[in-house]
């Protein structure tokens, strides 16, 4: 049954992993409508990636455990879906791009998916080139996933998924292999494949300085909950305000905040160096 | 002190990763290696405990040439944590993995207990002592990797990406772990993509690109250079972004929050002091 809904619908969830004293993620609720490019963060431990699993089915299917409450991805009821259907609506990019590669060379990898789905070999060599061009490593196709360094690794694995064409991306710290600048990189294409495809982005990611620009909504976990979730200027501020211990708050949302309370600012929370730099021009010349 | 002189490695299938490096550790302070995906840096490491041996130039490690000493010696010299936790995790328990090595070099029972203790608490692992190590998130399985060699205080620690998948709380214990570590004369030795972290350490730092140190120097002048770290494909710390954008204000490079307000206040005092 496929039902007119939000793109990612959480009800009640509880999660524990199979033989785990606690349940990792506890009675959360969450819902992301189509379109939107959702940034997750919070400290280590609090259950990112365990939620990132339960959107593509990985949980329940795969890790097993005792799962409560409800979730549904595109309309799908991801407890009574198979992964190998929902692969073409919700695509996840792990945190180790080694977990997701296996073949002797890259192009057979990113190939892998479609031909699973019996796609037309014509698409695939179209989608394949397509994905690899996107994510910069065409050069890199003949070349065996153990030769690449972590960083072209994790691209291909981006690449691997981009090739499916699913309407919602999930990334579970994408970038944490890449340089800052490729980084940016593979951020910006996100962005803009979530724009021009109008897919639903979820990518949890601890940088948030390089994301919070391009995301429509922040959303903060703590202890397997939802602690903050909203707009992000206003999420940047309040865990600067009260979390900057816990997690990552850019350092231009922390001075920020720091001369708002000297009076000095009055705008709003920035998200970027230009938002913020123009900010301080208005304040230094104005004499 | 560990010194590379002209270090080249080329891998079996050909692949040239390091052309040339040369470079003394330990002298002057620690040291952060940064470049791009592929520059070399992982390839550069491995030679530091002799994991890899060079096939040309040399590596000594407190005068003992690499070539001539086996990994399990100069690893109780030189501890190195991979960049993936996944590669060297393999015991039942965390409590068993980092019991490993220091049972391995043959330290007392209560010295390992000690010890053991010592780095689950430093390493916000103690309430998964009897978990399995891949039972864990991504960052706390690096904290385990972390934990299992630090725990044996290496004089060289060398530590490849240790803030990934670290919140806030655990980069600033790692970074007083540094400052413990330095203070007993031990130097650490990281690569890392972590500009604002690195500049926290104030640590020196080597630019590796395409296999050779294109340039070396301290945080401040390094992570200040826009040409240098593009060419190494990094970007300067939030704050010195900030203050290149703002160009006039401030002539010294600006790293943290509060040189950042600092700066403006003086700026707005001086400013509020013309006639």
């Amino acid at each position: 049954m496929k039902t007119e809904m939000a793109a990612i619908e959480i009800r009640n969830l509880t999660y524990k992993y199979q033989n785990a004293e606690a349940p990792v993620l506890q009675n959360l609720n969450l819902t992301i409508e189509k379109g939107e490019f959702a940034l997750v963060f919070g400290p280590s431990g609090c259950g990112k990636t365990t939620l990132c699993r339960c959107l593509n089915g990985l949980i329940p299917h795969f890790y097993g455990g005792e799962l409560e409450g409800e979730i549904f991805v595109d309309g799908l009821n991801v407890r009574e879906t198979p992964p190998a259907k929902l692969a073409s609506h919700v695509g996840l990019i792990f945190q180790n791009p080694e977990n997701q590669l296996f073949s002797f060379n890259v192009e057979r990898d990113v190939a892998f998916g479609l031909e699973n789905l019996g796609v037309p070999p014509e698409e695939i060599r179209k989608r394949v080139d397509w994905s690899l061009e996107l994510v910069g490593i065409s050069d890199l196709k003949d070349r065996a996933p153990w030769e690449l360094s972590g960083g072209q690794q994790q691209k291909a694995a981006i690449a691997c998924v981009l090739a499916m064409q699913p309407s919602i991306l999930v990334f579970d710290e994408p970038t944490s292999f890449l340089d800052p600048l490729t980084a940016r990189g593979i951020f910006d294409v996100i962005a803009r494949l979530r724009r021009e495809l109008n897919l639903t982005v979820i990518v949890v990611e601890h940088r948030l300085e390089a994301l919070a620009a391009h995301a429509s909504r922040l959303i903060l976990m703590d202890r397997g909950k939802i602690v903050l979730n909203g707009e992000p200027r206003k999420i940047l501020a309040e865990a600067a305000e009260r979390l900057s211990l816990k997690v990552g708050v850019p350092s231009i949302v922390l001075l920020h905040r720091r001369l708002s309370k000297l009076g000095i600012l009055k705008d709003l929370t920035p998200l970027t160096t230009s938002e913020m730099a123009a900010q301080l021009r208005g304040v230094l010349t104005r004499d | 002190m560990i010194k590379l002189e002209n270090v080249g490695y080329v891998y079996p299938g050909g692949v040239k990763a390091l052309r040339g490096v040369s470079l003394t550790i330990g002298e002057k302070g620690s040291l952060a290696i940064m470049g791009r995906s592929g520059a070399g840096k992982t390839t550069l490491i491995k030679h530091l405990n002799g994991l890899l041996k060079p096939t040309s130039g040399k590596v000594t490690v407190d005068g003992v040439d690499t070539r001539k000493a086996t990994v399990a010696q100069l690893s109780r010299k030189v501890g190195i944590v991979f960049q993936n936790p996944d590669h060297q995790l393999f015991a039942e328990t965390v409590e068993e993995e980092i019991a490993f090595p220091l049972k391995n070099f043959g330290f007392p029972q209560d010295e390992i207990k000690t010890r053991t203790e010592w780095v689950l608490e430093l390493f916000n692992l103690t309430r998964y002592r009897h978990h399995s190590p891949l039972s864990l998130s991504g960052g706390e399985k690096k904290r385990v990797a972390m934990a299992s060699v630090v725990s044996w205080k290496p004089k060289y620690l060398v530590l490849d990406e240790p803030t990934l998948g670290q919140d806030r709380e655990n980069k600033l214990r790692l970074r007083e772990l540094f400052e413990e570590f330095m203070g007993e004369g031990r130097t650490i030795i990281m690569v890392t993509h972590d500009v604002e972290f690195t500049a926290e350490c104030g640590f020196n730092v080597a630019l590796l690109v395409d296999g050779k140190v294109s340039a070396l120097g301290s945080a401040q002048e390094i992570l200040s250079n826009v040409e240098l770290l593009k060419e190494a494909s990094l970007a300067a710390p939030q704050m010195a972004e900030l203050f290149l954008e703002l160009e006039g204000v401030g002539a010294q490079p600006v790293f943290t929050v509060e040189e950042a307000e600092r700066l403006i206040l003086s700026r707005l005092m001086a400013g509020a002091e013309k006639p």
